[in-house]
């Protein structure tokens, strides 16, 4: 080590991996993971919405996985909770649709409307 | 890819390790693989939780979910369930003895409600084999700006107004201890760590060194800066395998990384530690004779002064610490002295581990502000006394400490509230002891232990605490006179005063308090020849109430020494000469027929 400033780096990268045992993000993306929703394709959007929010460096978003939602024909689907707002329940995802709303939804803070439950419904 | 959607840290301090969490963690990798889930769940190999009475202890984040005696066969559901599905087990979630609900997440658990995590901080967070996650929880951030920023007279200073106090005995403060060492003459120095800890029932230490190792490692080497020392040692007991393997997996992870040896942070400051093992002796925590040990002389104690701090191991001055104390030191740094003061009372700053003990429903580790009161730590932490029996006393400091009885519950427990007690902080073992516990047979207990590890240097220690011991036995044996407690006590008095080192100084403590709060439970075995606790075997006798009896015969077919008998369906009779007093009978008997007085 010769320096403070290559101490705060490894510290930098090193605080990522620990993070989600520190405090749980403000916004929680939750992603339903029971067999329907394994059997319609969840596991790839659930690891692209973590690779995306490693990528961007996302900080306060934690992404858990919860049972069946109830609507299995509509899976998967992917539940977005930012404190104080409404929930925002997404269906049919598929990975595509997974980055679109890291970024509209997560980072620039628009509600992905046309993959949202109240469309598809419709 | 290396970023992983869950965590599950598994506890492998000693506690948990022998109840085979090394087993569930290598079933989890296995079933983890087998479910093509090992790139998306990291499992993190952590130390203690601090509530061993619930072990084994795995955790699953993000969630928080609290998993308490997790056996191998449950790792397969928590793959299944918890990892691939997402349904928190319920039937696993740690279900605290005074919480009606079963509760969800880790800190919604009111064991670690009314604590503060100071020294403990990143025990049961971060992987202590991985030096990256201490790095990633601010660590060696303290010792990087002690380095580049302050002189060392500024960073005893910062200890100095800490308040800090050493945590291992008396607590003197540990600034002045590091002052003393600084400016002491003399070259080399060295900077020494007590982790030998032998006070039984306490183990926050081995719980620092397995689950925190590199927080004793940048405090070790923030002490050398401070006092002008590039050696460090760390005495260590071998009986602490794990501890001792984790600490040189950290030593050596410092020393790769350049936070450990020559030239840290480019600052010019040399830096080396190594481990001592010490062969478990309770003298070598002493620490004149720990550093005999060291020096590979028999481990026995001298006087003071000279102290330490001017004539330490090989003749040079050395700073000496226990583990506990040093685990304060980054984080003050971190923090900032005001914060530290903020925490605990005004003579005593910061927080104590206390390792719980005995009639005890949480068992386990605890570490509170000072000035929390001991009925604060029973009752709310502790989560009471089990099977509705009653406080009696709660024995602090280990054998050196004393009992403090139900009257002194409300007491903030610091460092002088608990001396003027009779007792003290010691290393930080609080045992607890309900209505059964006769207090003149824990008193024979400690001294029996005191008596085994006495060095035999100096005989008050040596001789006066055998004589302790066998008026001790008299009087459980139900043989004492009255002019024994008096001769107990006199004796008891004397090698206060007179012992060599702090061993013997304090080995009366536990007959002393235990005089002072209990006599009358001396004077029971002594005039009525009985115990009142009913716990003492020579002074009780088990007999069948014979209204009671139905002649079922079941405690005769337990009696392991044929000491019951009678007829089927008529009252059964004890003879008292064949009977061993074990008990069998009671448990067995559904008609609580037998008694014992």
């Amino acid at each position: 080590m010769k320096s403070l400033e290559e101490l705060k780096k490894i510290r930098e990268d090193a605080i990522k991996k620990v993070k989600m045992r520190k405090d749980s993000g403000s916004i929680r993306i939750v992603v339903g993971m029971a067999t329907c929703g394994i059997a319609a394709g969840a596991r790839p959007v659930l690891m692209t919405l973590l690779e995306e929010i490693n990528k961007r460096n996302i900080s306060d978003v934690t992404v858990t996985q919860t049972g069946c939602i109830g609507f299995c024909e509509l899976e998967p689907i992917v539940e977005v909770y930012k404190p104080g707002e409404e929930k925002v329940t997404y269906v049919h995802m598929n990975p595509e649709k997974a980055k679109k709303i890291i970024v509209d939804h997560i980072v620039n803070d628009k509600v992905v409307t046309e993959y949202s439950i109240g469309s598809v419904k419709k | 890819m290396d970023f992983y959607r869950s965590h599950v840290l598994i506890c492998r301090g000693t506690g948990c390790t022998s109840s085979s969490s090394d087993k569930i963690e290598s079933k989890l990798q296995e079933k983890l693989i087998e479910k093509g889930l090992d790139k998306e769940v990291k499992v993190v190999r952590t130390g203690c939780f601090g509530l061993c009475e619930a072990g084994p202890i795995v955790v699953v984040y993000p969630e928080g979910a609290f998993y308490s005696h997790v056996k191998v066969e449950d790792v397969e559901d928590i793959v299944e369930e918890h990892l691939l599905k997402g349904r928190i087990l319920k039937r696993l979630l740690y279900k605290g003895a005074i919480d009606e609900e079963k509760i969800k997440s880790i800190n919604e658990v009111s064991f670690y409600k009314k604590q503060k995590r100071v020294a403990l901080r990143n025990c049961g967070i971060i992987n202590p084999e991985e030096i990256n996650e201490y790095i990633a929880v601010d660590g060696y951030m303290a010792l990087g700006k002690v380095l580049t920023e302050m002189t060392p007279e500024e960073t005893i200073n910062v200890v100095k107004d800490s308040g800090l106090r050493g945590r291992g005995g008396g607590g003197f403060p540990t600034g002045l201890k590091w002052e003393f060492a600084h400016k002491a003459e003399g070259k080399p120095k060295y900077v020494l760590c007590n982790a030998d800890e032998g006070d039984p029932g306490a183990f926050m230490d081995r719980s620092i060194l397995e689950g925190d190792p590199h927080s004793l490692i940048e405090a070790m080497a923030i002490a050398g800066y401070a006092v002008g020392a590039e050696q460090g040692y760390v005495y260590i007991r071998a009986e602490y395998p794990i501890a001792v393997k984790r600490l040189q997996i950290a030593i050596d992870q410092a020393k790769e990384k350049g936070l450990l040896g020559k030239d840290i942070f480019g600052t010019g400051f040399n830096f080396d530690l190594e481990i001592r093992l010490g062969a478990g002796a309770f003298v070598c925590g002493e620490e004149t004779a720990l550093i005999a040990s060291i020096e590979g002389e028999r481990g026995m104690p001298r006087n003071k002064p000279p102290f330490p701090a001017n004539k330490g191991l090989w003749g040079k001055p050395s700073l000496i610490n226990n583990v506990e104390t040093y685990a304060n030191i980054p984080v003050i740094f971190l923090n900032g002295v005001d914060w530290f003061k903020s925490i605990g009372t005004e003579k005593s700053a910061g927080t104590k581990v206390f390792a719980l003990g005995g009639k005890i429903n949480n068992t386990g580790l605890v570490e509170i502000p000072m000035g929390t009161t001991l009925r604060e730590i029973i009752y709310d932490i502790g989560g009471g006394i089990p099977n509705g029996k009653a406080f009696k006393a709660a024995q602090t400091g280990g054998p050196s400490g004393g009992c403090i009885s139900a009257e002194y519950l409300d007491t903030p427990i610091d460092y002088d509230s608990l001396t003027a007690l009779g007792s003290m902080m010691g290393s930080g073992g609080m045992i607890v002891m309900d209505e059964d516990n006769c207090m003149v047979d824990i008193a024979r207990f400690f001294l029996d232990f005191t008596v085994e590890e006495s060095c035999g240097k100096c005989p008050p220690c040596r001789i006066g605490t055998k004589r302790m011991l066998e008026i001790l036995e008299k009087i459980t044996h139900g043989e004492g006179e009255m002019e024994d407690i008096d001769n107990l006590e006199r004796l008891a008095k004397n090698i206060k005063v007179s012992a060599l080192c702090g061993l013997g100084q304090t080995a009366p403590n536990p007959v002393l308090s235990t005089l002072k709060y209990f006599r009358n439970e001396y004077e029971a075995h002594v005039l009525d020849r009985r115990c009142p606790a009913g716990n003492c075997k020579s002074l009780l006798s088990y007999y069948i109430k014979e209204d009671e009896c139905k002649g079922c015969t079941l405690c005769s077919q337990v009696c392991p020494s044929n000491a019951i008998s009678g007829e089927r369906k008529k009252p059964h009779v004890i003879d008292k000469e064949k009977c061993i007093k074990c008990g069998a009978c009671i448990e067995k008997c559904p008609f609580g027929a037998i008694a014992r007085k």
